[in-house]
């Protein structure tokens, strides 16, 4: 079985109706879990005090802010390829997704930076492409939203996409490229001596979990939702056709 | 409750933004999920009854 056939709709809500229970099951056990562990059960750092806390919300939806536009990336690419709808639109039901993963990324930055650095904000590399990726959602999601036609909209956001990538990769690795301005490195790395410690490591691992499964679940169901909007769209125009 | 220091408000406001703003998505998803969803059956139904 080839896994194009998933760009079937029928397959596609066969497939995601049996798999959002356990999805929804799985990220919201990982989420109280790992939160819950986090807050309730590390210890307060040397140096940040109790801010520390704040990884556990912001690492995880920092990481899943780029990691939603890479995925909205690839399902772009292949409805421009191979005009998936399913595709497009599972792009189209991520981008709230991403939006609200990254305005919680930036409010809990600017939170933590508060007591850290002594600013709310501060025009650094990464900040300010996070921003722009901010921007980038909100661009991609108006422009849906402006365009009647499906099959246009996807294609004209599928380019937005595109050049919005460029962000993206720019927010992941604004600390490689300029290595200035006011955020730190890496909390999480390949190379075990960058790490946070395993005190807070371990909680991380888990809230991480949870916030990746939470966004499967959710573009299962919100691509359902356009699925089912699409076709609401293709009666209705049925409807006008034979009432003109 | 945990001894959050000198930055209890930062630490708390941080969780509130952010359970909040979860909360919000997974709610207005799953409200437009039902609306489309029962407005695909009407249409169905007015399209099944001619």
């Amino acid at each position: 079985m080839s896994f194009w056939e998933y760009a079937n709709p029928r397959k596609f809500m066969a497939l995601t109706d049996r798999a959002m229970p356990w999805l929804f099951t799985l990220a919201g056990v990982s989420l109280v879990v790992g939160l819950v562990w986090g807050f309730f059960f590390t210890p307060n750092d040397f140096r940040q005090g109790s801010t520390v806390k704040i990884i556990y919300l912001h690492v995880p939806s920092a990481m899943m802010a780029i990691n939603v536009w890479v995925m909205m990336l690839v399902t772009s690419l292949v409805w421009i390829v191979r005009r998936h709808h399913v595709s497009a639109l599972a792009a189209k039901a991520a981008a709230p997704i991403g939006v609200t993963f990254t305005l919680i990324a930036l409010a809990t930055g600017a939170i933590w930076g508060q007591p850290m650095w002594g600013t709310w904000w501060a025009w650094d590399p990464r900040l300010t492409s996070f921003l722009i990726l901010f921007l980038f959602y909100l661009g991609y999601m108006a422009l849906w939203s402006a365009i009647e036609d499906p099959d246009t909209a996807a294609d004209l956001t599928s380019v937005l996409c595109l050049v919005g990538t460029v962000f993206a990769v720019l927010s992941r690795y604004a600390l490689i490229f300029w290595n200035q301005g006011l955020h730190q490195g890496a909390s999480l790395s390949l190379d075990k001596e960058e790490n946070v410690a395993d005190v807070f490591y371990h909680p991380l691992l888990l809230s991480i979990a949870g916030f990746v499964l939470l966004f499967i679940a959710l573009v299962f169901y919100r691509t359902r939702t356009e699925i089912r909007a699409r076709r609401l769209y293709a009666i209705g125009l049925k409807e006008r056709m034979a009432n003109a | 409750m945990p001894d959050l220091g000198t930055y209890a408000v930062e630490v708390l406001s941080a969780y509130a933004v952010s359970i909040g703003l979860l909360i919000a998505l997974v709610v207005v998803s799953v409200l437009r999920g039902k609306r489309v969803k029962r407005a695909l059956e009407a249409a169905e139904a007015r399209l099944r009854n001619g």
